[in-house]
């Protein structure tokens, strides 16, 4: 009885420290058991489950310029209208009120692998066993002649990172006359979020059909054909935005000019709109770019699909949207998340000595409003063939909605909330 | 004497490897218990962490679930005669020992 009031006295006693150690966000440790870099879906579920998979045993920093986060997913409704800046934003005070993560908001300037270390921006380094990079994707503006220029001045947007972009384009959109012409652009895939801009097209013709209803939706895609959820997006554009919304295959953009509005086409005319919203090429975010990660194609970041561990550099895991991905593998943000949770155990299992999964399991689940209502889905299993080396979506699983429907509409409003809440509190 | 000496050794050999046999099997069903964790963690995007959703959630929580429970969902999941939006295709990607271990997991935490 004695001695176990003393272990709860102790556990007690342990979980105060770690909640009194981690109320100081902002601290900046010599050394750190493990580096985690970038806060979204990969990074912040990393941290989180290193730290619940080690039984709170291995000190996890995470570090993460916004102080914020903001969801990509849902940040289509905000520029559609039914939903606010509010509603997608989570702070990170719960990562470390709840779980002992330091949160150290600033950049990482560099990455010296073979020392171990990150350098933040503000100047400090921070020694590291592990290092985890989850920082998301880099826009490649200058792929698109004018458009560096364009974006900076705030003429033409991307918001392809929710955030300030995503209002600025919400507003744009409600300063259009009744009658423009809203114009999206698709990069070649693989890029982040599959269905992302298929979605944010049917938004606007929502917001359109609604209250400017003699404007236009123009989707100009670098694909061939619609590259997520094709049939269903087409159908319901067909049945229900039609003279609204177009869709163009084989458009890819090489060029544009804010003056005149307009978009230049590796082989078509050009396209006049009020609101342009062009998604340039993307690639693995700016760090792992600089710090030599990006080893294929020079875009993605090659890994070890057991461990995330890269190809390049050892004892630095990369996860998210940044990697090359396996086949049938999209980059989403609920695949980042359970990128995160394979990469916690993998490396909660070697800093204790333990092997590794050998058959680690990843899933996804991306829903897609149609209009501020009606949803459709893709969902895939993905499990690790040790053979071959890499993830391979299981026979027979996974699949789309049959039609836009209601109920999907409230499982992905619940499903956004809940994963809100698995990846930051 | 030198009897005795090898009794004692033999002992120590004995010891030494009943603990080296304990420590291994304690590595092993550590590991086993992460693999578990992390498996189930994999519900957890929808679901919640530990299965514990959001206030109000419509998803419904696994914590606390009974196992046989959850196992016969699963299966009629698979087998479609259970109706769902996505638990159809999600179940398929899961093996029978996959389920059962999620299962397991979830029914021995609290709601």
């Amino acid at each position: 009885m004695q001695r176990r009031s003393f272990v709860q006295a102790s556990l007690a006693l342990g979980s105060l420290s770690t909640l009194v150690g981690c109320a100081f966000t902002g601290r900046i440790p010599e050394k750190a058991r493990v580096v985690v870099v970038g806060g979204g879906y990969g990074g912040a579920t990393a941290a989180k489950y290193i730290r619940m998979l080690s039984n709170y045993k291995i000190d996890v920093t995470l570090i993460e310029p916004n102080s914020a986060f903001v969801s990509c997913p849902i940040s289509n409704l905000v520029i559609g209208g039914s939903k606010t800046m509010a509603d997608i934003t989570t702070p990170y005070d719960k990562l470390s009120g709840n779980h002992g993560v330091n949160v150290v908001r600033d950049y990482v300037a560099s990455i010296d692998a073979a020392k171990k270390t990150v350098t933040l921006a503000s100047g400090p380094s921070i020694r590291y066993d592990k290092l985890v990079l989850s920082p998301g994707i880099d826009l490649v503006l200058n792929s698109i002649e004018g458009l560096q220029a364009a974006n900076a001045s705030g003429q033409i947007l991307h918001a392809w990172k929710a955030g300030p972009e995503t209002l600025a384009l919400r507003k744009q959109l409600e300063a259009m006359d009744d009658g423009g012409v809203f114009a999206i652009t698709i990069p070649e895939a693989p890029y982040r979020c599959p269905p992302g801009p298929y979605e944010r097209a049917s938004q606007v013709a929502h917001y359109f059909k609604q209250h400017k209803p003699k404007s236009k939706v123009l989707i100009l895609d670098a694909n061939p054909d619609v590259t997520s959820k094709g049939p269903l997006f087409k159908k319901f554009w067909a049945d229900n935005y039609k003279g609204i919304l177009e869709y163009r295959g084989q458009h890819k953009t090489v060029a544009v000019d804010a003056k005149t509005k307009r978009l230049k086409f590796e082989v078509q005319g050009d396209v006049k709109a009020d609101v342009l919203n062009v998604l340039p090429t993307m690639r693995a975010g700016t760090i792992a770019v600089q710090s030599g990660l990006a080893n294929a194609n020079a875009r993605w970041c090659g890994v070890n699909y057991q461990t995330f561990e890269s190809t390049q550099a050892k004892d630095v895991h990369v996860i998210g949207d940044s990697i090359l991905l396996a086949p049938g593998m999209p980059k989403s943000g609920h695949m980042a998340n359970s990128q995160g949770k394979v990469t916690a155990a993998a490396i909660v299992a070697q800093l204790s000595d333990l092997p590794v999964n050998p058959d680690p399991l990843l899933t996804n689940t991306c829903y897609s409003f149609v209009n501020d209502k009606l949803v459709v889905h893709v969902a895939s299993v993905h499990q690790y063939d040790a053979k071959d080396k890499t993830y391979k979506t299981v026979a027979g699983s996974g699949g789309v909605s049959t039609a836009p429907n209601e109920l999907e509409g409230i499982y992905a409003l619940n499903w956004a909330q809940n994963i809100w809440a698995d990846t930051l509190r | 004497m030198t009897q005795r000496f090898s009794v004692r050794h033999r002992w120590a050999i004995t010891a030494a490897v009943l603990a080296c046999f304990l420590t291994s099997a304690h590595a092993q069903s550590s590991a086993d218990t992460l693999y578990q964790r992390a498996t189930a963690a994999t519900c957890a995007n929808c679901h919640g962490t530990d299965g514990r959703t959001t206030e109000g959630s419509a998803i419904p929580a696994l914590a606390g679930m009974p196992k046989d429970y959850m196992v016969l969902q699963m299966k009629a999941f698979k087998e479609g005669t259970r109706p769902a939006t996505v638990m159809h295709q999600l179940s398929k990607g899961l093996t029978d020992a996959q389920v059962n271990s999620i299962a397991t997991y979830y029914a021995s935490l609290k709601r």
